[in-house]
This record gives C-alpha cells, structure tokens and sequence, in this order.
C-alpha cells in the first residue's frame, strides 16, 4: 500500500507509532507530486526544503518521546493560496501579487504550524477566489484528475485536484459561494465548509468578507473532522469569529461511522432539481438520498422557496464587497506596479497597475460591485439583497424545524470542459446553485462523494447542510452515508481515479484496495 | 432591463480605478447588462417590511482592550514596496484631487 | 490671484451666513482605533504599523473599547443620545494615504446624535450651537510631497507615505446648520471650537492640539440672501488649524462668496484650503459627491449595541464640564454675571480657582490675578496662564502675607522674583532676604539709632507729639529696607523715649 494513499488518519497513526516518520510520508507526497503536477497543476508554490524541515522537527519530538503536537501532527497539506504564509508567497492567482511575500502568518497557517502539520505549497485558485472552475487564475488552469481535459472545480480547485490526485492527504480551502464543495464534488473529495465564524478568516485574503469561510479538503470524513478541530476555533483578530468550543465533529464522525441515522431527519430540498440537473447527477443523488433511508433516516421533503433569489442575491453581494476589499491592490504599497515612469500621478499608476493585475472576471465583479453600491442603485440592488439575504435565513430556519439536516447535490452538473464557459458569466455561475444558500444565512455545509455519474462517469457530490454551530450534524451522517457508499461500491471513491503518469507509476486501483 | 451606457461603465472604471481598454468598455457594457438584469430578480421577493441581513452571525459588541501589541518593523512594513525612501512609501506624484 | 472680497459689514447687509462645523478629534488611546498599534505622535515613519493599519491583504480590524467609551462620553457630555444599535460603514474612495482605499467610518447610524453645546462670547452672550451627530473613525497616514515648493502638493515629484497615524481613533463631531449668528458667525464659531476643546480636555479623551492636528475643523459655510431661508450652495474649508483661523476662515470666506454672488456668480461646491500666512482660502481638493463613496455596512464589524446600564456607567464618569465648573464658582464667590465674564475673558477663573484650591481665599487669589499679574502679563504681552507662576506659588505668597511675614510691598517683591525664574516663594525670600523682621533685638537697637540721630524729634515725642513718632518709624523702615514690622517699631519707640 503506497503511503500517498492512506488517509491522513492512518498516516498520523503510523507516523506517531514510529512505523513510518513523518519525513519519509513528506517525501512520498514530494515525489507523487514531481510526478503528477505536470498533468494536473494543482500547486502555485512548493516548499519541499520547509516541508521537510517541519517533518523532521516532528519526528525529532516524536523520537524524544514528546506526545504529538496535534492527532495531525507530521501529515502533509495543501494550502490554499489565499492564505497568507510568511514563509512562502502569496498570491491569490494574482498576477498583482506575483512574488509577494508577506511579513506575517493568516491565523489558519499559524494553527496548522502549531498542530505539527507539514505544509508543502500553496495551491493554485480562481484568481481571488472568483470563479468555479479555477480557470481564473493567472498562472493557468488545474486540471480534473479525473478527466485532465475537464475543470476540478473552483474557486479551491487546486487544493480538491491536489487532494485527489494523492498529492496531499490533507488541503485547506476557502467558500464564497461554493468553493470548497463544487470542487469537492467535481474532484470525488471531501469538502466542508464549517459554520461562518467557526475559522478565523485573519489572513485569508478577503473575497466577500461576509460570506468568506475556510474550511477542510480531504479524501475521508474523518480526516475533513480532525483538520476541522485543527484550524476551527475563536479568533480574538476576527471580530466576525464565533467566541465557543469547535462543535465536537470528529466524535459526531465516529458516532456515524457506526452507520446508524435512526431518527435522524434527513430534509430534501425540493429547489434543487429538475431543470439544469443532469440526469446521472439526479440519479447519484437520489441513490444517496435511499441509500440514508437504508441507514435508519427518515427522509422529508422540505420547500425552500427564496433559495430561487440566493444565486442573483450572491451576485450582488459578493461583488459589492469584492469591489471594496480589493481596492487596496494599487501598487503603492506591495504587489505589482505599472507605468511608474516618473511623469504619471499615482492615481494613473494605480489604474495601469489594476487593469494590468487583475483578469476579466475580477474586473467584471468589481464593477458590477461598483455599480451596485452607487447611491443610485444600492436599494434596488445590494439593498434587496440583503433582504433576500434574511429570506434564505428564514427559509433555513423553518426547514430546520422539520430536519436535523438538509440534503441536495452539490453541483447541477460533474465536471465540464476546460474552457468550456469561461466566455459566459451565467453558465458559470449556475455551477454555485445548491451552494450559495449555505453562505448566505452562514450555516454549516458539506459535500461528500456521491458516487459517478452514470452517464459521464465523473463524481457526483452529495451536500449535506446543518445549522448554524451545528457543524458536527452535518459530520455525522456524511460520516454515516460514506461508510456505507464506500461498502457498497468497494471503497473510497478516489481509488478509482484514473492514473495520471506517464511512466505508469503505479496508481490505486480497486483491486490493491480490496487487498487492504 | 437595466441598460448600462459605455459612458456609465466609463465612470465605473474611473471610480474603481481601472484604465479599461476602449474594446473592454464594449465588452462589460454588453456583460453588466446581462448579468444585472439576470439579478434584478432580487426585488421581486424582498418586500419593504423585510429587514437587510449585513452580518450572517447575530455577534454584536465585540470588542479590543485598549492595550498596545507589537507590530511590523519598519523594514518589515516596507519588504513589499516597489520603492522606499527616508523609513517611508515612495509612491508617484499625489494629485490634489481625488 | 487674489478673490474679490465684500465688505464685511455690506456681507451682513445683504445675506444671512449659515455655518456648519466638522470638529475631527484624536483620541488619546493607547493603541489605534482598529488594531494593537501604539497610538503615538512624532514616531519614525512606519514604526507603529501592523497588517491591519497598513491594510496589507487578509488583516482584519477588531474595535477599540475604550475609543468607544471616549465617543460614548463625548456624545453624553454634548447631551446627544445614543443609539441603541448602530454600525460602522466603509467610505470608499482611492487616495494614497489610506491603506485599504476605503475608510471605516459610520454613515447613516453614528453612535452619538442630536445634542447641542452652548458657547459663550465675549459680550457675555451665549448661543446654543446644535450638534448633529458624533462618530467614529479611523485617521489616514501622512504624505510627505517631495519636490517642488517643499512640502506642498502642487509640482511635488513624488511623495512618501508614513502610515504611523493611519488607523488612529478619530472622533467627527458635526454641528447641526448654525442660522441667525449673522455678524458674529466667525465670533461663534471659534467660540464654538473652543468651547469643544475645553469639554474635551476635561474628558481627558484627546489633548486636542491644533497645532499637531489632534484637533482638527472644517468650516463648512454658506451665503443666503435676506429673507430668503433657502441655504446657499456651501463650501468646506480644510486646513484651519488654529482657533484664531478659524474665526478668519469664515470671515474671509463670507466675504468672497459674497463677493461672488453679489457679481451674479455662482458658488462651487468645493472643499478649500485655508492659508495661515494671509488667512485667505483657495480651492483644494474636488470632493467626491457623496454617492461616489459607495458607503455600505462594514462586514469585518459587527453592530454596537450598548446596554443601558452600559450607558448610565459612563454618564457616571462625566467630570465636571466646563460650565458646571463655573457656575458653581459663580455662586461660591458671589460673583455678579459682569464680574464672571471678566474673569472668564481675562482667562483668570481657573487659576484663580486653582489658587483657592491652594488655600488662598477667592478675594486675595481674584486681587492677585485680576490685578498685579494681569498687568505683568500684559506688559510681557503673554497670556496670564503663561506667566511662569502656578497658582500653588501664589497661593503660598497671600499665606506669608497673611501670617505677617510678608508685606504687600514685599510680596510684590518677592513675585517679581517668581516671575524672573528665581524660583518659588520661599528662595526668593531666602535669596533676596525679603522676610519681615520682627527680631526686638535688631529694632531696639534701629530705633536707638534713629533717636540718637534726631534728638529734637525725641525731645517732641516726650512733650507729648504722638504724630512726631512717625518720622523715627520711617527712619527704621528706610534703614532695614522696608523689612521691619513697623507695628512692633512703633510700639518700641513710645517705649524707648518715655524709659
Ligand atoms: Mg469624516
Ligand atoms: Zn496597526
């Protein structure tokens, strides 16, 4: 069994048990990355020298007998570029911060450092986090390990095409409006994005501050759960940051594991479906959603009619606040500067250097934040959004009356073309469309692999969404539904990625999984 | 169905400090077009008597004791500049005007 | 190019000035408004930045909590209510000099609203100026224009950027319209500036400097004919950074735009620069209309909703305000409205106050001030605050007097030594021997003198001449220099002739 594809779980047990070190499962993610990154091109920035450096300390302390720094401790992972390091640059899949290297730590790196966990490189991100397929970066497309000529999904699609293709165990990614989960689902991964305030955004370059939330990519619930614990927790630098204990996940992922959802009251979203759903989308998840009866659930149909006004809503809002949170990127400080000939004013600068640093699709959501927030038009725009704003929250909460939990595929569609609606704003868009609600109200929400599509054959995400601090609802009947998806189809989905080297590496195959 | 003029997106693109190109004035135009009348749906639920959300999480008073924490150095307020003089940002000339 | 100018008087015949006053207060926290910086003046350049301040991508602000309480007590001090629940905005505009090209501020929901401050003016007269609102925000940094005239915007090549004061608490305290001060506009508004400098010092919340800008007025002004009550289109003079200015600034600019508009022309909205140097005002930097600020709630912020209880806690911490202060001396003193006045014009009520606090009595301590050290003041042409002698010194000298061991004469003396820096009461009258004597020894001896040198005026005294006395008393006086009791002299002269 190769090291790159166990579980971060596993990988920490072993690794706190002294049968492997931690600098030996560093160097087998190093290596599976030289091997497959000129095919998928999940990472921005790779830090092999820190890496290793990180995972000898660990085993350092490991050999001295201290007890591990965190149940992560020495187990690679993948940063999301958005993320400030102080160690590495940071970009946003901006060409306006190429090689920028910040003088300080986003709170999230700073946890994981103390847990011990390796950090082997950022990775790659529609550029600022805008966009659902990270065809919006800068610095070239991720590519689907699935399907290398389709999208992984975006914003965080470097981080879920990293953590399915075994170069990490373990991502960090962030949620706007879906971009931890689309890419989860389109990837096969794991996705959450815990409830809005549970992890410090201090450090997470801001997108839309008030719908922003980072959050765990993994291959496994469980190890979504332990990540969570890691980087989960009030923040006294982020004034939006929840002041209570992280909602205990990884117990609510063992009392899951045990496959029994007796009594628990599963909500199915009846927005979600129909027009604009494939139909192996459809079917994946209607076989999920019988698959959680099978495990005790009682399934409920549940309406939630606002969420038709979440996708125009976000569209307003996210930008509104895009177009302020990233006016500070004017040359005059940090990152890039054009056409400071010594003749311009700095005003002039700034406009050369913005219209050079960002692509179109941040211009566009600047200025059509711009607009949305002019005195002429804020009511009838970013002000009614707001309003629809607390419509989904109301929605939410009467859907939670009748369940614990609310279900729905977490994409209309699996994986599309590279290139294929990069050229058209909506279409792109609507890849949010189960997503966006979650951000909205700020509740808790996941996406775990649903199986393929059986029309296309690509992954299919189920989400799973949760009230509010409720995180660990949501953690337990993933937790539940993977146990039992896995047993029925043979093992974890990603086994079942395609192999992705030239040389033929070995990569996993169904049958080396049964073996285990 | 919101129409946006190049002159609007014009005055846009100075407000957010854009030196948009002739051809992008056309192409956002045509875009903001689209997108905004795709979201003006917005106004067809929210009511008057329907109160704004700005914040998801009902936090309030959430406050910093007046108590002084170490910062940046100077040389580390100043690794990301393009050019530096004198401890301080040297940016281009500052219009009087803004 | 100098603006046409109307005379004054003309100004006030044909229009009614409107005034609006924007008072920009530094908080003197701790740290800044937003982030654990120190909050200091006068530091190296970008000594005192952190990610925050210095808007660097991902940082984040979290709220000073007594830069909250500060506003809290200012807006109580200004009879403002508080609101319930409010907060912060972004104002979004792009200039160099602040960080994030956005400015967190409050918009539509300020802390503090609907108050009033009552000035006084130099008549006697009060007027009672409305206040709109009190609110919080951060300060920007400093830019420093190289090139060209030095210091100035205009031809500058380039300019460095400082951002120590970025994020630093401000205060912006907005006076409702001020109609019906015709002439004595620019009288009340710099009575107006000062009246709010005083409260805030007695909050101990700024140490509003004008001079260091931690005090910092707009003057907002406007021209409406008479009879009309229409306001005219205003403009926003910058730059006024002493109270003096601002009494000049809005002179000077009721003038001109009468000027203007007496031409047929029209006045532009537009913010203007005030020059100390010929106390003129000249365009400055075109202000974004305000819906090019895009303001919408700050979403890194969460709402402020102070308690009641909260509230009625800081009402508690009010100290004395400025007024309180002086009516309740009014009445200790029993001083008539005219009498008041005086003192408060002359600048002598707080340390005549102080010097009773000292132990004097508020008669000796008024004498001293209103009299002797108001004439030394005005001969040196200082201020009576800045003659080099506290209150407590003062206080010191009227106790001597009081226990005989100085006379007024001396006194007199012995403050000319004060003031000359040759330090307190007692070394001067240690260094100048100044102190009565009273020593029977020494006087016996000066008057048996005095008598051995005038034996006529003794053969007087014996055949019964009371009055020839005094000849010897000021023979004794003259010859210790004034330094003897002269009471005691006396005395021993009757005593001397008839032995
Ligand atoms: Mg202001
Ligand atoms: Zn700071």
């Amino acid at each position: 069994m190769l090291l790159t594809q166990l579980p971060a779980a596993e990988l920490a047990s072993l690794i706190h048990t002294r049968e492997t070190s931690a600098v030996e499962v560093t160097r087998a993610h190093l290596d599976r990355i030289a091997a497959v990154e000129p095919a998928v091109h999940a990472f921005l920035h790779l830090d092999a020298e820190g890496a290793l450096a990180t995972a000898a300390a660990v085993d350092d302390c490991l050999q001295r007998g201290d007890s591990p720094a965190s149940p992560l401790a020495g187990v690679p992972l993948a940063l999301k570029d958005v993320f400030i390091t102080a160690d590495m640059p940071t970009t946003c899949g901006s060409r306006i911060l190429e090689g920028w290297r910040p003088p300080y730590d986003a709170t999230v790196t700073r946890l994981l450092r103390e847990a011990g966990v390796v950090i082997l490189g950022k990775t790659n991100m529609d550029e600022f986090a805008m966009g659902s397929s990270t065809e919006n970066s800068a610095y070239g497309p991720t590519r689907n390990p699935w399907a290398l000529d389709r999208v992984p999904g975006g914003s965080g699609g470097g981080s879920a095409a990293a953590v399915a293709a075994f170069e990490a165990p373990l991502a960090i990614g962030t949620d706007t409006g879906g971009s931890i989960r689309q890419p989860g689902a389109l990837t096969g991964t794991v996705g959450v994005k815990p409830t809005y305030g549970g992890v410090s955004r201090y450090g997470l370059v801001a997108f839309s501050s008030s719908l922003d939330q980072g959050g765990p990519v993994t291959r496994t619930v469980l190890d979504a759960a332990l990540l969570h614990e890691v980087i989960g927790g009030h923040d006294p630098l982020d004034s939006t940051s929840i002041d209570a204990p992280v909602p205990p996940v990884v117990a609510a992922v063992r009392a899951g594991a045990t496959g029994d959802l007796t009594g628990v009251r599963v909500g199915v979203v009846s927005q979600f479906r129909g027009e604009g759903y494939q139909a192996g989308v459809q079917h994946a998840f209607d076989l999920a959603v019988s698959r959680l009866r099978e495990l005790g659930a009682q399934v409920v149909e549940v309406s939630c009619p606002t969420f038709d006004y979440a996708l125009p809503a976000y569209y307003l809002i996210a930008p509104s606040e895009c177009s302020s949170n990233l006016a500070r990127f004017d040359g005059m400080r940090y990152g890039l500067r054009i056409g400071d000939d010594g003749s311009r004013s700095a005003e002039e600068v700034m406009s050369l250097t913005r219209e050079a640093g960002f692509g179109p699709e941040v211009k566009r959501r600047i200025m059509l934040g711009t607009y949305a927030l002019s005195a002429g038009y804020y009511d009838a725009y970013y002000g009614q959004a707001q309003k629809v704003r607390t419509l989904v929250i109301r929605d939410f909460a009467a859907a939670f009356e009748q369940a614990d939990v609310l279900v729905s595929p977490t994409s209309p569609t699996t994986a599309f073309p590279i290139g294929e609606r990069v050229d058209d704003p909506l279409a792109m868009y609507v890849s949010d469309l189960c997503t966006i609600p979650a951000n909205l109200a700020g509740n808790a929400a996941l996406s775990v692999p649903a199986g393929l599509s059986d029309v296309d054959g690509l992954p299919v995400g189920l989400q799973v969404m949760a009230p509010a601090q409720a995180d660990d609802r949501a953690y337990r009947v993933a937790a539940a539904y993977e146990v039992a998806r896995d047993a029925a189809e043979g093992g974890p989905l990603t086994h079942r990625v395609p192999d992705l080297t030239e040389d033929r590496v070995p990569g996993p195959s169904m049958d080396r999984v049964a073996a285990r | 169905m919101p129409t946006i003029s190049r002159d609007e997106v014009a005055h846009l693109a100075r407000l957010a400090r854009l030196a948009v190109t002739e051809q992008e004035l056309d192409l956002f135009a045509g875009q903001l077009e689209v997108i905004l009348s795709s979201v003006a749906r917005v106004s067809e639920v929210a009511a008057a008597d329907i109160p704004p959300t700005s914040h998801a999480v009902g936090l309030t008073n959430v406050f910093r004791e007046d108590v002084p924490r170490p910062g940046l150095t100077q040389q580390q307020a100043l690794s990301g500049a393009f050019a530096a003089e004198q401890g301080r940002f040297r940016v281009p000339r500052i219009l009087d005007e803004s | 190019m100098t603006a046409a100018l109307m005379d004054y008087d003309e100004v006030l015949d044909r229009f009614e000035p409107v005034l609006g006053l924007e008072v920009h207060v530094e908080l003197s926290t701790a740290t800044k408004m937003f982030c654990g910086c120190a909050n200091v003046f006068g530091a190296p350049p970008n000594t005192h930045v952190c990610p925050t301040c210095l808007g660097l991508p991902g940082s984040l602000p979290v709220l000073n909590r007594v830069a909250v309480e500060s506003v809290m007590r200012i807006g109580l001090a200004l009879n403002c209510s508080i609101a319930p629940w409010c907060r912060f905005a972004r104002k979004n505009y792009f200039y160099p000099d602040m960080p994030k090209n956005f400015q967190i501020s409050q918009y539509d929901e300020p802390i503090a609203m609907d108050g009033s401050l009552e000035v006084q003016l130099a008549d006697g007269s009060t007027f009672t100026v409305g206040i709109e609102r009190a609110h919080m925000e951060e300060d920007t940094g400093k830019s420093l224009h190289v090139g060209g005239a030095t210091g100035r915007i205009h031809g500058a090549s380039h300019s460095l950027l400082d951002y120590n004061r970025a994020g630093v608490p401000l205060i912006e305290i907005v006076t409702k319209p001020i109609v019906g001060a015709g002439t004595r506009a620019p009288e009340i508004a710099r009575a107006y500036v000062t009246a709010l400098r005083d409260l805030l010092r007695a909050l101990e919340v700024s140490d509003v400097r004008m001079d260091q800008g931690s005090l910092r007025c707009d003057a907002n002004v406007s021209l409406m004919p008479r009879g009309s009550s229409i306001f005219g289109t205003r403009t926003e003079t910058k730059n006024v950074n002493s109270l003096r200015s601002v009494e000049r600034a809005v002179h000077h600019e009721m003038r001109r735009q009468a000027a203007v508009l007496a031409a047929g022309g029209s006045i532009v909205q537009e913010t203007r620069h005030f020059d100390e140097a010929n106390g003129t005002t000249s365009p400055g930097r075109r202000k974004e209309t305000s819906e090019d600020y895009r303001y919408f709630p700050e979403p890194d912020l969460v709402p402020i909703a102070p308690a009641d209880e909260w509230v009625q806690s800081l009402r508690a911490t009010l100290p004395e305000l400025p007024w309180q202060r002086q009516a309740r001396i009014q009445a200790q003193w029993g001083l008539s409205d005219l009498e008041l006045r005086d003192l408060v014009n002359a600048g002598a009520l707080d340390l005549i106050a102080a010097t009773v606090d000292a132990g004097a009595s508020a008669a000796e301590a008024r004498s001293w001030w209103v009299s002797y050290l108001s004439q030394q003041a005005n001969s040196r042409g200082v201020e009576l605050a800045e003659l080099p002698i506290t209150p407590k010194q003062v206080a010191r000298v009227v106790a001597l007097v009081g226990e005989g061991l100085l006379t007024n004469n001396l006194a007199r003396q012995v403050v000319d030594g004060i003031l000359a820096d040759e330090g307190g009461p007692d070394d001067v009258i240690a260094a100048r021997g100044l102190a009565v004597v009273s020593d029977d020894a020494a006087l016996t001896a000066a008057v048996e003198q005095a008598l051995a040198a005038q034996p006529d005026i003794a053969e007087k005294i014996r055949g019964g001449k009371v009055a020839a006395a005094g000849a010897i008393v000021g023979a004794v006086m003259k010859a210790t220099g004034g330094q003897a009791n002269a009471q005691r002299v006396r005395e021993l002269v009757f005593a001397l002739v008839s032995a």
